[in-house]
């Protein structure tokens, strides 16, 4: 099971993300943002960090590189891809997930240990959990506040389609306290907060987070 | 050389901390005749040869502006 781990320039976690891979028992492939070429991956994990120093908008360069092109399509037949805060913002951008990333409400670069409740636990990414579960992970942002127009999100709450939810406090002001999303086919999660950083006891607060990648080895086996 | 202007403002719908950051500065300063702000992107683009609207509009919409949040307005030169 081999899971890519793309870096663009101004990644920040895409070795934490690779270890997360790895300790869930998958090997971790270097991707670089450039090349055209995913070297048989079976998923995707696009990771937190600022490409492009957050330009134009968080994501929105990174979510047009030669490699990301790859990846939509390969997403659209059912590939799972996972984007965490930076990831997430470039998910939003290239069109994978619904809604976007905006500037924290308060204006503050928000960094702490955050409670979630997994909303969707029939997701690639999800599937270790069990719905309901809260879990702690850390979160990390400056442009973290999930947006979409009002008749988008109460579509996207009928559809069931909001993933993970800020639980014991709103870190960044994402209406409907949402922290991540899901494609409709379950198999694109998107979330502001870092499971890559909860995967050990030494560096983490806890190791919630290693779920995430333990559930994609399932989705891809069973696909 | 041509020069198009593409200005992006977050949509009225979308909340904007930025602009009421500014806002209560100016009110700091003593402007209270200013009753809001919304703040935005002004891009001006060098264009050289023909460009027709509907490129300049997919530029905006696919790369300046995300039109999920964002509204465009272009401003062409002069015929």
């Amino acid at each position: 099971m081999r899971i890519g781990v793309i870096t663009f320039p101004g990644s920040l976690d895409d070795v934490d993300a690779a270890r997360a891979v790895r300790l869930a028992g998958a090997e971790p492939v270097v991707l670089w943002h450039a090349d055209h070429d995913l070297r048989g991956v079976d998923a995707v994990v696009l990771p937190g960090g600022f490409s492009y120093g957050d330009y134009l908008r968080a994501g929105a360069i990174a979510a047009r590189a030669p490699m990301m092109a790859d990846v939509v399509d390969r997403a659209r037949q059912g590939m799972p891809v996972l984007g965490i805060c930076n990831g997430f913002q470039v998910l939003c951008e290239a069109g994978l997930l619904p809604g976007a990333l905006t500037r924290n409400s308060h204006l503050h670069f928000r960094n702490r240990d955050q409670r979630l409740r997994i909303e969707r636990a029939d997701t690639a990414w999800t599937s270790d959990y069990v719905e309901g579960q809260e879990i702690v992970v850390p979160v990390k942002n400056g442009e973290g506040r999930y947006v979409a127009a009002p008749t988008e999100l109460e579509r996207l709450e009928g559809e069931g389609r909001v993933a993970v939810r800020y639980v014991g406090g709103n870190p960044n002001g994402s209406l409907r306290d949402i922290a991540g999303v899901t494609s409709e086919d379950g198999r694109v999660v998107g979330l502001m907060p870092h499971p890559e950083h909860a995967v050990e006891d030494l560096t983490g607060p806890s190791t919630d987070g290693l779920g995430f990648f333990t559930s994609v080895l399932k989705a891809v086996v069973g696909a | 050389m041509p020069q198009v202007v593409v200005d992006v403002v977050l949509k009225p719908e979308i909340s904007d901390p930025q602009g009421q950051a500014v806002l209560g500065a100016l009110g700091r300063l003593g402007h209270t005749q200013v009753t809001g702000v919304r703040q935005g992107k002004h891009f001006v683009l060098d264009v050289e040869g023909a460009i027709s609207r509907d490129d300049l509009e997919r530029i905006a919409e696919t790369l300046l502006a995300n039109p999920v949040i964002e509204d465009v307005e272009l401003h062409l030169p002069e015929a």
